[in-house]
């Protein structure tokens, strides 16, 4: 069975809430919504405080190229634009909506008939792409990087083939699994669009094999597409990398920095992308809404709910059972790269793709001892580089070491950490290192 | 006998014609450097800490040297030798020194942990650097004190320590040289290189949050909370600017009153050195802080 071909790990999955199905969460009382949900440039208000808003409104305009737009999730009245923590713990500028009723914009389709592209002979690659952006999708796997970006390969860069991201290699989440098994149909024609929308004629879907039912599931239903290919892959952590997945899927190597997946002919958008891009481009509905994974080994009754963007997630943990008593750290996505939160007022942005509570006993971390040289997280690094070495270099603040063994390719992907047997914070102190040798290549290129 | 004859004249001969053109060579390639680099290097303190701003001390002589030949000495200052170190140097270099008022680390936080409550608990590398890349850190204060010692451990000279009181760093101001290597080490920005002032004394603002005045009200019992009452004592001298909610005062205008500590509500103006107070004046300017601060606060 096909995986990538260096490094990896495996953690435990847990995948605690595969059996739930997606339901509904309550709509919030307050929505928020930051201007900081995507990568790239801020998105700019265009409402004002006491204006009227509906399911669909839109609230910012896209900052720049690289940035999306934000549409509302509720429907309300603007009760202010103001600085509120997120889920980054820092302040930052986001319109928050008071909720009244339940009003949609009336150009959005709420039915829930299939459209296939064969439907609408009028969609070409440029309207896709006009539509998704306007739309404001952007990658759900949590990267949150602006999808129409991807979908616009820069002069010189031929798109080969399309590779849809259903690995959900990090554990505990199940978002995506339980997307494949309940919108099967429409994932598929959300991946034929992206495929029109590259002008390409192939596309695989990548599933890890720890999600037998979804591979199947796919499968059959890709018999219709002749085009796209369902690619099941040998679970290994970090295999929803885009590079990592790209190794896997089509064996070809992705260079170091600044080399982009589409230097080697690949378009990568998560399986979530493609729902969502289903939804805007067919039924002309804006990203309003995701699906999160609320779970946890205490946690009462682990869900994959369908929640509005903008909604606190204290209110998502009450829907799932409450906050455990021995709850020792909320994390924001996955254990492997989400962040632990410091409130749970925090509303839910789009790149939220789990809520992973943590009991006291997994969520402390051990006395980091001296390092042994076992070279252990240099055979885990799925990018082939020395965690040790680029840590050490950081903690000396030798800048120039750090640079020349490729700190910036690291994906922050936390197997060297999860792997070294004397529990060092190699990532930590790696993360400051990328941070800062990546400015010091921008103060060199400004220059 | 003849062969040992042999080897003798042939390896004097060549060692004759390599001394030979050794010489010529070492003529001819000859780094000629101004011998007063080497004694104005010599009356430095060879700490090389580049507090000066240069690599090390003999940068920092070469860069003396080549001021003194554009004929003035100006800015060029030793902070670990201060003073009397830059006179030898003038000797030396033959010029007049350049006065200079000494100058001390000041850490501009004073969110202890009795002022400023933790809401979360930090369990990453205990680095400043890393702990501020989470964002808020662990307290309700994004400016603040991060309290993980990156400036202690960048102190060549013993001047900075941490008191595990507060939980904030201390500047030990008889050993401190202004070197700057704090302030630098500092991601947040706290420590600020600031004039020691007359006998020690100075008034500085001992806050970093620029955060409006109910957020960094809430943060921190001992926050700036940008009311601007501090500035309006000080209109006649001009010496507080208020900017981003942060109230600043310039050590060169200070003239020392004390006036701005007494007004201001939330005792984050705080007088170094000074002899006490009569009794009477000390309590109420941090007792009476929680009542007062309510209406600046509202009024933001």
């Amino acid at each position: 069975m096909k995986t990538f071909h260096i490094g990896g790990v495996h953690p435990a999955e847990n995948k605690l809430s595969a059996g739930s199905p997606i339901r509904e969460a309550a709509l919030p009382k307050q929505a928020v919504f930051s201007m900081f949900q995507h990568i790239g440039a801020p998105a700019k208000p265009v409402v004002q405080k006491g204006d009227v808003v509906k399911v669909g409104t839109l609230l910012a305009e896209a900052g720049g190229f690289v940035s999306a737009p934000v549409y509302s999730s509720v429907s309300g009245k603007v009760n202010k634009i103001d600085a509120v923590m997120d889920a980054s713990g820092t302040r930052r500028m986001a319109v928050i909506v008071d909720v009244e009723g339940d009003e949609w914009e009336e150009s959005i389709d709420r039915s829930k008939d299939l459209v296939r592209l064969s439907d609408r002979p009028d969609l070409d690659s440029k309207t896709i792409v006009e539509k998704i952006k306007n739309a404001g999708i952007v990658g759900l796997g949590g990267a949150t990087f602006p999808c129409h970006v991807k979908l616009t390969p820069p002069p010189g860069s031929k798109a080969e083939c399309v590779i849809i991201n259903a690995v959900e290699c990090e554990p505990y989440l199940t978002a995506d699994h339980r997307l494949m098994l309940e919108h099967a149909e429409e994932i598929l024609v959300g991946v034929d669009l992206i495929m029109k929308a590259v002008n390409v004629t192939k596309g695989y879907i990548g599933i890890e094999n720890n999600k037998p039912d979804a591979i199947k599931l796919m499968t059959e239903k890709a018999s219709q597409y002749p085009n796209i290919e369902v690619v099941p892959l040998k679970v290994k952590y970090p295999q929803g990398g885009e590079k990592q997945l790209i190794d896997a899927v089509i064996g070809r190597q992705v260079p170091a920095p600044p080399a982009i997946p589409i230097s080697v002919g690949a378009v990568v958008q998560n399986v979530g992308t493609a729902y969502a891009i289903y939804e805007a481009v067919m039924k002309n509905k804006p990203l309003i809404d995701r699906i999160i994974t609320v779970t946890g080994k205490s946690v009462k009754n682990p869900s994959n709910l369908l929640a509005r963007l903008g909604t606190p997630f204290q209110q998502l943990i009450d829907e799932c059972g409450g906050l455990p008593e021995d709850t020792g750290k909320i994390i924001g996505g996955g254990p492997m790269m989400g962040k632990a939160l410091l409130s749970l007022e925090v509303p839910m942005t789009k790149g939220s793709s789990g809520l992973l509570i943590m009991n006291e006993k997994e969520a402390r971390r051990s006395e980091p001892q001296p390092c042994i040289r076992c070279a252990k997280c240099v055979s885990a690094c799925p990018m082939g580089l020395e965690p040790f070495l680029l840590s050490k270099a950081a903690a000396l603040e030798e800048w120039e070491v750090a640079e020349k063994n490729d700190v910036v390719s690291c994906i922050e992907c936390g197997s060297c950490q999860f792997t070294c047997p004397s529990k060092r914070p190699l990532l930590d102190m790696i993360r400051v290192g990328k941070t800062t040798v990546m400015g010091i290549i921008r103060s060199r290129a400004a220059k | 006998m003849n062969v040992i004859l042999i080897a003798v004249i042939v390896l004097g001969v060549i060692g004759l014609v390599s001394a030979l053109v050794l010489y010529i060579i070492s003529n001819k390639f000859a780094v000629h450097e101004d011998p007063r680099i080497a004694q104005v290097s010599e009356v430095l303190p060879q700490a090389n800490c580049g507090g000066c701003g240069y690599p090390g001390c003999s940068g920092f002589a070469a860069a003396c040297v080549k001021a003194a030949d554009g004929g003035s000495l100006e800015g060029k200052l030793c902070p670990v030798g201060g003073q009397p170190v830059m006179e030898q140097v003038a000797g030396i270099l033959g010029m007049a020194a350049v006065a200079s008022a000494p100058k001390v680390a000041v850490v501009r936080c004073n969110g202890s942990c009795e002022n400023r409550p933790r809401n979360a608990e930090f369990d990453g590398a205990v680095s400043c650097r890393v702990k501020n890349m989470t964002g808020m850190g662990d307290t309700g204060c994004g400016y603040g004190c991060l309290g993980c010692g990156d400036c202690v451990a960048k102190c060549q000279f013993g001047a900075i320590s941490m008191n595990p009181e507060t939980g904030l760093p201390v500047v030990d101001e008889e050993k401190c040289t202004a070197c700057g290597a704090c302030a630098k080490a500092c991601p947040r920005g706290i420590i600020e290189i600031r004039l020691k002032g007359p006998k020690g004394r100075r008034v500085v603002v001992l806050c970093n949050n620029k955060d409006k005045g109910a957020i960094a009200n809430k943060a921190c019992k001992a926050s700036c909370i940008g009311c601007g009452k501090c500035v309006k004592t000080c209109e006649k001298f001009e010496a507080i600017t208020l900017e981003n909610n942060l109230a600043y005062i310039d050590a060169e205008k200070c003239k020392m009153c004390r006036k701005c500590e007494e007004a201001c509500p939330k005792g984050a103006i705080h007088a170094f050195n000074f002899p006490s107070r009569k009794p009477k004046a000390e309590e109420p300017a941090t007792q009476s802080a929680p009542e007062q601060n309510v209406e600046p606060a509202k009024a933001e």
